[in-house]
C-alpha cells in the first residue's frame, strides 16, 4: 500500500505540473491568436504609450517565453514581484496575477468564492451518493416491484431534466411557494442554519442529476454481483443474507461507483456553474462566467487552475479509495 | 433392500410419499427442482432419491447440464435464498439430514446448518472466493458465523486448517488474497474453509474440473485423506467417471435430471447396466490406450429439460434404442429397477440382450 501511495502521489505531482503547463500555454497563446493585448486590457481607459510600456514591463510581457513560464510557476509556488521603473509591488503566493478589471489580486477574489463552490460540490456528492446508492440497492433487491419501477422512472427523469429546469422549479415550489427554505446565500460563518437552508435546494438540484445516474449504475452492478459465485459461497457458509448484501455484495458494487465518481468530479464543475447561476450563489462558477464576459484573463486562468487541481486531487482520493477497496489494484 | 447392499448407501427408487423416518444419515427422497422460465418449466432435477451414510462417499456422475449442481444446491437450501425478483424455484420431495427434513424446515434453521452441518466446495475456486478479502478473512468468517469466538482464536483455527490442507507457511499465506494463490492452492484454501466447522456432510461440486491435470490428483488425494480423518459423508460431483473411480463407495449416474444407474463403484465400473454409463466409461481417458481405439463416447447433445423426450430420455442418443421389443423405449419411461445386489438401472432392455451387448460389443473395447 505504501509504494502504491507514493506512486500515486508522484503521479499527481506530475499531473499538476502538466496542468499548469497546459494552462500557461493556452493563456500565453490566446493573446497571440486573438490579437488582444494584455497590456491594453489591463490598462483599461488610460492608453498612453508610456503607461502601456510600464505595464508590459511590469507583467514581463516582453520577456522570453521561458522566463515568463518560470515567473508564472514561481508566482504560484512562492509569490513574485511586479516591478517597473520606480514602481514595484509584491504578489503573495499563490499568485495568479491581477484582475484586468478590478486590478485586485486574483487569489483573494477566488479564495473568497472557493468555499461556496466546495460546499456546494461536497454536499451534492454526499447527497447523491446516499440517495443514488440506497435507491439502486433497494431497486436491485426488489427487482420488478413498484418501488423499483418508481425509483427507476425518477432516475430517468433525473438524467434527462436540465439543472435550470429542476432548479427553478424547486425554487418556485419550496422557497417562493411554500417558504420552506431560504432563497439566498448566507455565509456559513454568519449563520450555519441559514447557510444550510440556502444550500438545500442547490444541493438537491445538483445531486438529483448525478444521483439518478448512480442509482441506475448501482442497480445494474448489484444485480450482476448478486449472481457471482462468491456470493453463493458466502451463503453456503451460512452467512446471514443482510450481511451477504452489506458486506460481500456492497464491497464489489462500490468499485464501478468509485470509478465513475473519479470521472464525475470533473463533470461536477460544469453542473456547479449552472447551479450557482440558477441559485445566485457567489461561487467560482459565477465568477468565471463574469470573467469570461469581461475577457478577464487572469481570473479565468486562476479558476481554471484551481478547478483542474481540485479534479486532480479528488482523483487522487478516488484512486486511494480504489486501492483500499480492491487489493488487486495495490499490486498492479 | 439394504441387506445385500454392502456399502453404506442404498438407492430408493420408488417415489416415497409416506413420512417414514429416515434410515440413513442423508436421505434424499424423490427430489424435484423445477424452474419456471419464459420458455416453460425447466425440470432440472426430476425425482432423485439416494441415501448416504457418514464416512461414505457418493459419486454423482453425468454430463454437463444433467442437474448435478442443481441437486447439490437443493440439498444446501441455496435455491431459496436471494432470488430477488426472480421467479421462485419449485422444490418438492424430502431431504433428511441427520433426522431433520430440510425442505420443510424454517429457512433460517437451514442457514444455520449451512457451513456447519453441511459444507460445499465449488468448481472454480477463483470465482468462488471473494476477490477483495484475504483467504484468512474468509475462513475466519466461515468459522465465526457458527462459533462465538474472537478473531484471534478464529484466525488460529484458519491457520491450522490451511496447514492441514497442505498450504506452505500457512501463518503468512493466511493474509494473502485469492489472486495471490495458484489454482490448486485456492482449491486447497476452499477445502480448508469448508472443513473449518467439521461438517458432517461435504459436497464437492466438480472440485477438480477447473484445475491442471497434475493438481487434480493431489486435490482428490487430499479429499480422500480428509474424509478418513473427519469421517464425514461426502458427495463428489463430476462429469468424469475417472475422478470418482478410486474415491467413491457408490456411484449415481444422472441423465436429464434423473438417476439412470446406481450402484457400488464395483458394480458400476465392472458390470455397468445402462447404455449411457457404457458411453461414459467409453469416454474415460485411459493412459494405456490410443485415443482412436477407444469406444466412441455418447454422441449428440443432452436432452432439453423443458421438453424431456417421451419414453426413455436417452432414446434419441441411444445406439440400442431399438433393442427392446416394440416401441416401448419411445413411449414409456423406464423405471429404476433393481438388477441385483442393490444395483439399479433404468433401461427397458432384457437381461439377455444387455449381457450379450456388454460382453460382445462393449467390454472388449474398454
Ligand atoms: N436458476 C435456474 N433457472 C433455470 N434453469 C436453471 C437454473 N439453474 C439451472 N438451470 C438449468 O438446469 C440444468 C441443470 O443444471 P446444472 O445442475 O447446473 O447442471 P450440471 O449437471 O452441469 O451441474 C441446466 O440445463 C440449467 O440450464
Ligand atoms: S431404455 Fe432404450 S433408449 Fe433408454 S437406455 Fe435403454 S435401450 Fe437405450
Ligand atoms: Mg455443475
Amino acid at each position: 500500500m505504501l509504494t502504491y501511495l507514493i506512486r500515486r502521489l508522484f503521479a499527481v505531482a506530475v499531473m499538476l505540473v502538466v496542468v499548469m503547463l497546459a494552462v500557461f500555454g493556452i493563456f500565453f497563446l490566446i493573446p497571440e491568436w486573438t490579437g488582444l493585448d494584455p497590456a491594453t486590457m489591463f490598462a483599461g481607459k488610460q492608453t498612453d504609450a508610456q503607461a502601456l510600456e510600464g505595464i508590459r514591463q511590469k507583467l514581463g510581457l516582453d520577456d522570453p517565453i521561458l522566463v515568463q513560464l518560470f515567473d508564472f510557476f514561481r508566482g504560484i509556488l512562492v509569490g513574485r514581484d511586479y516591478s517597473s521603473a520606480g514602481d514595484s509591488y509584491h504578489c503573495e503566493a499563490p499568485c495568479f496575477g491581477y484582475s484586468f478589471k478590478t486590478e485586485q489580486a486574483v487569489w483573494p477574489i477566488l479564495a473568497d468564492r472557493l468555499p461556496v463552490t466546495m460546499g456546494l460540490a461536497a454536499g451534492a456528492v454526499i447527497i447523491w451518493l446516499i440517495i443514488g446508492l440506497s435507491a439502486g440497492v433497494v431497486s436491485a433487491l426488489r427487482r420488478g416491484s413498484f418501488w423499483d419501477r418508481a425509483a427507476m422512472s425518477m432516475a430517468l427523469s433525473g438524467v434527462s431534466l436540465p439543472i435550470y429546469f429542476t432548479g427553478l422549479l424547486s425554487l418556485a415550489i419550496f422557497s417562493y411557494g411554500l417558504g420552506l427554505v431560504s432563497n439566498e446565500y448566507t455565509p456559513m460563518e454568519e449563520s450555519f442554519s441559514l447557510w444550510f437552508s440556502g444550500m438545500i435546494l442547490p444541493w438537491v438540484t445538483l445531486a438529483f442529476l448525478f444521483g439518478a445516474m448512480y442509482a441506475r449504475l448501482t442497480r445494474a452492478t448489484m444485480l450482476e454481483v448478486m449472481g457471482e459465485d462468491y456470493i453463493r459461497t458466502a451463503r453456503a457458509k451460512g452467512v446471514r443474507e443482510p450481511v451477504v448484501i452489506r458486506k460481500h455484495a456492497m464491497r464489489s458494487t462500490m468499485t464501478p461507483i468509485i470509478t465513475l465518481l473519479g470521472v464525475d468530479l470533473g463533470a461536477l464543475m460544469g453542473g456547479a456553474i449552472l447551479t450557482e447561476t440558477t441559485f445566485s450563489l457567489p461561487g467560482l462558477g459565477q465568477a468565471v462566467l463574469k470573467a469570461i464576459g469581461e475577457k478577464d484573463l487572469p481570473l479565468i486562468l486562476g479558476v481554471t487552475l484551481i478547478t483542474a487541481s481540485a479534479v486532480v486531487i479528488a482523483n487522487l482520493i478516488v484512486d486511494l479509495l480504489y486501492g483500499v477497496i480492491d487489493p488487486r489494484v495495490r499490486l498492479a | 433392500m439394504t441387506d445385500t447392499h454392502k456399502s453404506g448407501t442404498a438407492a430408493v427408487g420408488e417415489p416415497v410419499a409416506d413420512a417414514r423416518p429416515p434410515r440413513a444419515f442423508l436421505e434424499v427422497r424423490d427430489l424435484k427442482v423445477h424452474f419456471p422460465t419464459e420458455d416453460g418449466l425447466v425440470k432440472s432435477v426430476d425425482g432423485l432419491s439416494f441415501n448416504l451414510e457418514k464416512g461414505k462417499t457418493l459419486g454423482i456422475v453425468g454430463e454437463s447440464g444433467s442437474g448435478k449442481s442443481v441437486t447439490s444446491l437443493g440439498i444446501m437450501g441455496l435455491h431459496t435464498v436471494g432470488q430477488y425478483g426472480r421467479r421462485k424455484a419449485q422444490l418438492s420431495g424430502e431431504i433428511w439430514l441427520d433426522g431433520q427434513e430440510l425442505l420443510s424446515s424454517d429457512p433460517d434453521h437451514v442457514r444455520k446448518l449451512r457451513g456447519r452441518e453441511m459444507a460445499m466446495i465449488f468448481q472454480d475456486p477463483l470465482s468462488a472466493l471473494h476477490p477483495y478479502f484475504t483467504i484468512g478473512h474468509q475462513i475466519v468468517e466461515a468459522y465465526r458465523v457458527h462459533h462465538d469466538v474472537d478473531k484471534k482464536t478464529a484466525k488460529k483455527r484458519a491457520v491450522e486448517l490451511l496447514d492441514r490442507v497442505g498450504i506452505p507457511q500457512p501463518d503468512q499465506r493466511v493474509n494473502s488474497y485469492p489472486h495471490e494463490f495458484s489454482g490448486g492452492m485456492r482449491q486447497r484454501a476452499m477445502i480448508a474453509m469448508s472443513l473449518v466447522n467439521n461438517p458432517e456432510l461435504l459436497i464437492a461440486d466438480e472440485p477438480t474440473t477447473a484445475l491442471d491435470v497434475t493438481v487434480q490428483a493431489q486435490i482428490l488425494d487430499l479429499i480422500r485423506d480428509l474424509q478418513k480423518e473427519f469421517g464425514s459423508a461426502v458427495i463428489i460431483i463430476t462429469h468424469d467417471l475417472g475422478v470418482v473411480a478410486e474415491l467413491a463407495d457408490d456411484i449415481l449416474v444422472m441423465y436429464g435430471g434423473r438417476c439412470v444407474e446406481y450402484g457400488t463403484a464395483e458394480q458400476v465400473f465392472y458390470e455397468p447396466e445402462h447404455p449411457y454409463t457404457w458411453g461414459l466409461l467409453g469416454s474415460m481417458p485411459r493412459i494405456d490406450r490410443e485415443q482412436t481405439e477407444r469406444l466412441i463416447p455418447v454422441k449428440g447433445s443432452p436432452p432439453s429439460l423443458i421438453n424431456v423426450p417421451d419414453g426413455c430420455a436417452f432414446n434419441p442418443r441411444c445406439p440400442y434404442a431399438d433393442v427392446p421389443k416394440g416401441n416401448v423405449t419411445r413411449t414409456r419411461r423406464p423405471e429404476l429397477r433393481d438388477v441385483g445386489g442393490g444395483h439399479r438401472s433404468a433401461c427397458h432392455m432384457e437381461k439377455a440382450d444387455r449381457e450379450r451387448i456388454w460382453n460382445e460389443e462393449i467390454a472388449p473395447k474398454l
